[in-house]
């Protein structure tokens, strides 16, 4: 780990600010597409308007500025600076070097390449070494199996089930929460 | 009187655009390890806009809550940086300088080294001031050369001050002062 | 229909003016042990201007941001703690809660188990929620003993979730689902 590293860009992706201007109207579209929505988030799926999006980037960095317990970036693809999706470490707790991880890729056309695994690899290092926590939480729903698949294989572990925690498709589904220790991130990056 | 206050030899200092250098800040930030070279806080993304609002609030204060320069190559009017300083500590005439020199080319190139002297000169020829400060990490030996050749001398070090990339570092204190200045500088010329 | 909803053996539950809460809070904050075992964030000083500042605060809110109480002792009426059912999901029926009995002297008495018989009971008759959920840190045994005995169960524990005095400590995970108190309610 040294400190020379750029913690914001990789082969593909690069994670940046917000561009109020051009993002709202892509992530809007975002909103539209239900399954990305029920991947990402657990409140009920409901399209936004890009100026309802704007207010709400406006609101955010607000909102980071102040709380100062929140990051937040957007990723865009290096080969054409296009919006690829969002990355956010929030609820941190200085005192306990925690935080909670969460990332999306909104258009399905991108998703399955590779773009939400090299990004969650930037997040971690920038966690680890630039903000210096010691665990990482991430809550995924059971459905979510692309997201437990790349969490598990930068070696998160499951550590908690809370069971029948939501209600979609008239099933009940649990909400799994994952977990990962600084040392245990830092015994993989050794090698 | 030398009213060259504002070029040297490598590069003169300029006005702040709030619009180019938000621009700039928000480029220059992306570059982890310019800022990580720059600033204690953890290095982060900045849009242009909320740059700009920052900028355009300091700017608007009076007096002003920090003198800022946009550093600008004299060959090619480039912009390559930001040099400043922190509201005077007045009645103690003393103040803390940054610098931050975001286009990587122009590092080791002498043009941090030149812009320093520009603000010394300005702190001590038309702000009167008694001392100047600064803060610098220990992983940066590029630009405590920089500060060393632009007469500053080690004050002290807090140790362990910084966390970053897996260990701790010093945050190294340096000063000069007028006497010190004066030596080997003159009003008159650059 | 079973109205009992605010009252309970050894408690009951209110809504007090917010002098009377802020009073009763300031006084519990500055009990470091309570506090430790309540929450995360760091021990702070307010004053009790402050904190009835805090609570009007939310009073205020068009939709609060949950469903909180007031527990009052039944002998002697007095004013022991809260709870509350937050970030309650309309869509999935679950919330998360919080409990906290700000009085050492009702401890380990059975007040605190009794006031969440009646939070599950609120929860499951009268939000008809799916499931209730809770985080209690692992060095809190009396607490987790009590959510036991109320029915609730282990559901995983993020491992190094705290750091105090030096020590880290894991947080534990307990749900319980409506099918479950079902069985359970006498």
């Amino acid at each position: 780990m040294d400190i020379h590293k750029q913690l914001f860009v990789g082969p593909s992706v690069c994670l940046g600010p917000i561009d109020h201007e051009k993002d709202p109207p892509i992530m809007s579209q975002w909103t539209h597409d239900p399954e990305y929505l029920r991947l990402v988030d657990i409140k009920p799926a409901y399209p936004i308007s890009a100026g309802q999006i704007k207010k709400k980037l406006e609101a955010l960095e607000k909102e980071i500025e102040e709380s100062k317990n929140l990051y937040y970036f957007t990723i865009r693809s290096k080969e054409d600076d296009r919006l690829l999706g969002f990355a956010t470490i929030r609820w941190i707790e200085w005192t306990h070097g925690t935080g909670w991880i969460r990332l999306g890729i909104g258009n399905s056309q991108d998703w399955h390449k590779g773009y939400g695994s090299e990004t969650l690899g930037l997040l971690l290092e920038y966690a680890f070494s630039e903000l210096n926590l010691y665990r990482l939480g991430a809550e995924i729903p059971e459905y979510n199996l692309g997201a437990l698949r790349l969490f598990e294989k930068v070696g998160f572990t499951q550590e908690v089930c809370r069971r029948q925690a939501l209600n979609r498709d008239g099933r009940r589904w649990d909400a799994l929460i994952y977990g990962l220790l600084r040392l245990e991130w830092e015994a993989q990056h050794e090698k | 009187m030398n009213n060259d206050l504002f070029q040297d030899k490598l590069v003169h200092l300029k006005a702040v655009d709030t619009q180019v250098m938000a621009e700039a800040f928000s480029r220059w930030a992306q570059d982890s390890e310019y800022w990580r070279l720059l600033a204690s806080d953890p290095s982060h993304s900045f849009s242009v806009k909320s740059t700009k609002e920052w900028l355009e609030k300091e700017q608007s204060k009076d007096p002003p809550g920090f003198y800022m320069f946009a550093i600008h190559t004299l060959d090619d009017d480039k912009l390559i940086g930001e040099i400043g300083l922190d509201a005077v500590e007045l009645p103690h005439m003393e103040t803390f300088v940054g610098i931050g020199l975001g286009e990587r080319e122009t590092w080791g190139k002498g043009f941090g080294t030149d812009a320093m002297r520009i603000i010394l000169r300005y702190a001590f020829s038309e702000l009167n001031l008694h001392r100047v400060s600064l803060t610098v990490f220990e992983y940066n030996p590029r630009a405590i050369q920089s500060y060393i050749k632009a007469g500053f001398v080690e004050e002290g070090r807090v140790r362990g001050f910084l966390h970053r990339a897996g260990r701790r570092y010093d945050l190294i204190f340096m000063g000069i002062l007028r006497e010190e200045w004066e030596k080997i500088h003159d009003y008159n010329s650059s | 229909m079973k109205n009992d909803l605010f009252h309970g053996d050894l408690v009951y539950l209110t809504a007090e003016e917010s002098d009377t809460q802020a009073a009763a809070f300031s006084r519990w904050f500055r009990d470091t042990e309570y506090m430790r075992l309540l929450a995360v964030s760091p021990r702070v000083t307010w004053s009790t201007k402050k904190v009835k500042e805090w609570i009007e605060k939310d009073y205020e809110k068009d939709r609060p941001e949950g469903y909180f109480f007031n527990i009052r002792a039944k002998e002697g009426d007095k004013l022991i703690g809260f709870f509350g059912l937050w970030d309650v999901e309309a869509n999935h029926a679950d919330t998360i809660i919080s409990i906290g009995i700000g009085e050492p002297d009702y401890w380990g008495k059975g007040f605190g188990t009794d006031a969440m018989r009646l939070l599950l009971r609120y929860a499951f008759v009268e939000l008809n929620l799916h499931r209730v959920s809770l985080f209690v840190f692992a060095y809190n045994t009396r607490a987790i003993q009590s959510y036991y005995k109320t029915g609730f169960k282990l559901e995983g524990r993020m491992r190094a979730a705290m750091l105090r005095g030096g020590k880290r400590d894991d947080i534990v995970a307990m749900g319980i689902l409506r099918e479950e108190w079902e069985k359970n309610v006498i």
